[in-house]
């Protein structure tokens, strides 16, 4: 039996995000349980982008003060993490599409992101490879980024062992044992930690965890491919994104992206050829110069989707029990803000920044729904 | 020959000793090495270097190789280029 402050399960983004917080915070011994290796679910097959262009206030707050620490990341973390603030060019296709992200931007500006409309000339001069036949103008924000999703989860982990944070991999949760609605006790494959706070981070697992401490977590898997070219010299600059089609071009040259499929909710990871040629089509139509270039892989990951599309983060009924879950495809980019916002809960019993308050499990027996219009890939 | 001078994946242009070193910082597995190293993303796809790489780790471990996990084997099988998918798509 170890005797724990805080217990983290899962060790992708948020459970070292949240670890390297608690840590600033001066809060010692924790434990990051992985069942896999880290950085195995969502957030190494993520996308990698980080964008402020949302369309709620919840989003587009916690996304401005993401990226604010994205760039503190960038400067602090031990080894490179490849940030890049190269921008989000989401282009817009016909007069409704235009008219609405025009109202977008407006409502971005009013909490001071720095996105605004530009017309097909203009999107063509940022990326003068793109094919705007049929383009009509873009939302375009330069301060929207990128950064090395497997760099993050090394960079972090190197920060954390270094502060004696204990991070166990292929270690799998069993059991969560709750007395009088208040956490006590955490029980692995491999071993048991007595302790009275446990952050639930733990992505495609987190309903499965939920279960373990009573709770029912209205999470559903959404499997999401991605593909990766060969690598190029950086020539593309920014996010391009257009309908569910989205791509970028890593630092290393790659070009990754995916596009929406529109399934059902799916618990398997397979990667389909239907994707390959969906996702190729529309590739080529908004870049036709990419069509001789090699695809080198393709994978699969989960979007954990809630009703509204918003995050799960915070306190339960269940005293201790923390959670941040549930980010609907963008766990990745909020990884920075949902850290410092859970350790902030743990140290200080608040989280805060005041919107992340509206994005509580309550949210879902009020009624008090988010709806974000703005989801991609 | 010296560990640094055998280079095990080609493509990325890793070394056996890079690989050893990053086994004993505690990268223990082909997943984690993969994603620490870049071991194994070039145009071979990891055919070259993710055996070799798990007999080594099988001998740094002191463990079999049928207890080494190996990687996804993923699509497409051969690097091919997005024309050709697109293509194919009616």
């Amino acid at each position: 039996m170890k005797n724990r402050n805080v217990v983290i399960i899962g060790g992708g983004i948020t459970g070292l995000a949240a670890a390297y917080y608690l840590v600033k915070s001066g809060i010692k011994n924790i434990s990051i349980l992985e069942k896999s290796y880290l950085g195995s679910g969502s957030t190494g097959r993520c996308g990698s982008g980080i964008r402020q262009q949302f369309t709620t206030k919840e989003h587009i707050v916690l996304m401005k003060e993401s990226v604010k620490l994205w760039k503190e990341w960038n400067n602090d973390l031990p080894i490179p993490i490849h940030f890049e603030q190269g921008g989000y060019l989401w282009l817009l296709s016909n007069k409704k599409e235009l008219a609405q992200y025009k109202e977008y931007v407006t409502y971005q500006n009013t909490f001071g992101v720095e996105s605004i409309i530009i017309s097909a000339k203009e999107a063509k001069e940022i990326v003068p490879d793109l094919n705007t036949d049929k383009v009509i103008g873009a939302s375009w924000c330069h301060t929207d980024g990128n950064a090395y999703p497997f760099d993050v989860t090394n960079a972090l982990q190197t920060f954390l062992k270094r502060e004696k944070v204990e991070i166990n991999t292929f270690e799998e949760v069993n059991k969560i044992h709750v007395k009088n609605d208040k956490i006590q006790e955490v029980v692995t494959n491999k071993n048991r930690y007595a302790t009275n706070t446990v952050i639930n981070g733990a992505g495609y697992g987190a309903k499965y965890i939920g279960q373990l401490a009573g709770l029912n977590l209205p999470l559903q898997p959404y499997r999401h491919q991605i593909a990766a070219s060969e690598p190029m010299n950086n020539f593309l600059g920014p996010m391009i994104v257009k309908g569910g089609l989205y791509f970028l071009q890593t630092h290393r040259g790659r070009i990754v992206g995916g596009t929406d499929l529109k399934e059902p909710p799916l618990s398997n990871l397979n990667s389909t050829l239907n994707f390959l040629e969906e996702y190729s089509k529309q590739i080529i139509s908004v870049l036709p110069i990419i069509s001789s270039v090699n695809i080198m892989k393709q994978w699969a990951g989960y979007y954990i989707v809630t009703p509204d599309r918003h995050p799960i983060l915070g306190p339960t009924k269940i005293n201790g029990f923390v959670l941040g879950c549930g980010y609907s495809g963008h766990g990745f980019m909020l990884g920075p803000v949902v850290g410092k916002l859970l350790a902030s809960l743990i140290v200080h019993k608040n989280m805060y920044i005041a919107e992340a308050n509206n994005l509580t499990l309550e949210r879902f027996k009020t009624g008090k729904l988010i709806k974000e219009r703005a989801v991609i890939g | 020959m010296k560990d640094e001078e055998i280079i095990i994946c080609r493509c990325e242009d890793i070394t056996l000793k890079e690989i050893k070193d990053a086994i004993h910082k505690g990268y223990k597995d082909i997943e984690s090495l993969r994603k620490y190293l870049q071991l194994s993303a070039g145009p071979c796809q990891g055919k070259t270097c993710i055996p070799l790489t798990e007999k080594i780790l099988a001998q740094e471990l002191k463990k079999r190789i049928d207890e080494i996990a190996m990687p996804t084997t993923r699509p497409p099988e051969t690097p091919v280029p997005f024309g050709i998918f697109s293509k194919a798509k009616k």
